[in-house]
């Protein structure tokens, strides 16, 4: 769930807040409209806290990503990504050095994403910390403990806004379209990518007129026994509405044993990871003057099902690699 | 963390010197290192910069260097300006038999990482170190291969001479 598309999280409790110019939003009305009496009522102050927290914490600007922090903690995560995880990202050298880029990935791992972090160090290591890279993520992820240490990295809220303004500025902007969705799917659809029908990236790229990059990443979703995305369990617990999260995830996972909604994280298993960049993919030029959404949406999702199909048949076991 | 190996090789300081001098030369000897080109107008010598990198564990690993010393035949050094803290040096010395010492030196770390920092550094030091040793062996091989192929070259040149 760490890091998902721009039209992912356009319509959250705290834009609504924004929108309204006070704190009486239509989220706050939809709470207190909740039915089912006290319990009602109690889950809807409940809900209605976690939002008001939500939006405070909703500040991040780019300019909140800090070079020198990011650089400081090289090591760190290379020892994460290099002894824990085993990474590997290939084909770096896809990524123009001179212009901005959308880096559009598959996304694994439930709320802990180890792709990301790989990525981040492979990324900054590759073209130094000074060139501007930027992550859109799920309002939640910022508002997470982990959320003032995502922002130095350069991790923004995911809104059309905030990707333009990356993209203006000159960055490279990595967004994961399936977001919480692809994240959370069953380990029996580890080497699936599916984006959920989110289309918002190609729109993003065709605006900006930016060529997109993707991203494949295979064995994150080997870092937990995912059993389910729980859909209908955050629709029962009505979340859906009240937070905008489609899914309440069921896993096995360390340290919890059975873990629901994953919203303390977990200890994820040291599942080999590999990564590979695929060439850049200039829309105009390869679609046409007025691309077809649909059609490169399935070129786009192919390709990296394709790329994906061959990594998972590099390995041999599950986590293992 | 500094690491250092040395290599003899059977060849002249100049021969050796001029091998290293040329940065088309560093992609076929130095181990692990996937990028190293030229980064401005100044192809080679002192002032001299280059990006680099060499994979080391999950990342590859470097960013943009420049040669700060460059004293002919006998020390080139590097340090780097953007990346990873880097300082590099070749020391060429030549032996009484006319072979010449090769050291390679190189140091690395991330100012201001502490203790993860230091960490890191110990457990990336065995594999730069095999990366080093390679380095050094596959630099005798070249530059000896390269004189070997010279000597013959003249040879055959002074047979042709000899016979027209």
């Amino acid at each position: 769930m760490l890091l998902e598309s721009p039209l992912m999280a356009t319509s959250t409790l705290a834009e609504q807040a924004r929108h309204n110019g006070s704190g009486d939003s239509e989220a706050a009305k939809e709470r207190r409209d909740l039915p089912g009496g006290p319990l009602g009522s109690l889950l809807g102050r409940a809900a209605g806290a976690i939002g008001d927290a939500i939006s405070s914490r909703l500040n991040a600007e780019l300019d909140d990503r800090d070079p020198d922090y990011i650089r400081e903690n090289l090591p760190l995560v290379w020892l994460l990504s290099s002894i824990w995880f085993r990474g590997s990202v290939r084909n770096l050298g896809n990524i123009p050095e001179d212009r901005p880029v959308l880096l559009v990935g598959n996304h694994s791992g439930g709320n802990i994403t180890p792709d990301t972090l790989i990525f981040t160090l492979a990324f900054s290591t590759y073209f130094g910390v000074e060139r501007r890279f930027f992550q859109l993520a799920h309002n939640l992820v910022l508002a997470s403990p982990f959320g003032q240490i995502l922002r130095k990295y350069g991790t923004v809220t995911a809104s059309p806004e905030n990707a333009e303004k990356a993209l203006d500025s000159g960055a490279a902007l990595l967004v994961y379209p399936g977001g919480d969705w692809e994240a959370h799917r069953s380990s029996l659809e580890r080497n699936r990518v599916d984006f959920g029908g989110r289309k918002g990236f190609i729109r993003l790229a065709l605006e900006q007129d930016v060529p997109i990059i993707p991203v494949v990443s295979v064995g994150g979703q080997e870092t937990a026994l995912f059993l389910s995305r729980g859909n209908w369990l955050a629709r029962a617990l009505g979340v859906d509405r009240l937070l905008r999260l489609k899914v309440m995830p069921i896993s096995i996972a360390p340290p919890w044993g059975l873990n629901i909604g994953d919203f303390l994280g977990h200890v994820p298993l040291p599942a080999k990871i590999t990564i590979e960049v695929l060439p850049p993919i200039d829309l105009r030029e390869q679609f046409g003057p007025e691309p077809d959404v649909d059609e490169v949406y399935e070129e786009i999702t192919e390709q990296m099902q394709e790329t994906l199909d061959a990594l998972a048949a590099e390995r041999r076991f599950p986590v293992i690699g | 963390m500094r690491l250092n190996e040395s290599v003899v090789i059977s060849a002249p300081a100049e021969d050796i010197w001029d091998y290293l001098a040329d940065p088309e030369n560093y992609l076929r000897f130095m181990s692990g290192v996937t990028r190293w080109e030229v980064a401005d107008d100044k192809p080679s010598g002192l002032g001299a910069r280059y990006r680099m990198l060499i994979r080391v564990g999950a990342a590859e690993v470097g960013g943009l260097i420049e040669f700060v010393e460059w004293t002919e035949p006998r020390d080139m050094a590097w340090t780097s300006v953007t990346g990873v803290d880097q300082r590099g040096r070749w020391r060429i010395r030549e032996l009484d038999d006319g072979r010449c010492r090769v050291e390679l030196r190189f140091a690395y770390g991330v100012a201001g990482s502490g203790i993860p920092g230091w960490f890191a550094e110990l457990v990336a030091a065995p594999t730069l170190g095999r990366h080093l040793r390679r380095t050094l062996h596959q630099l005798k091989r070249q530059v000896e291969h390269e004189r070997l192929r010279a000597e013959a070259e003249r040879r055959r040149a002074a047979r042709e001479g000899a016979t027209a």
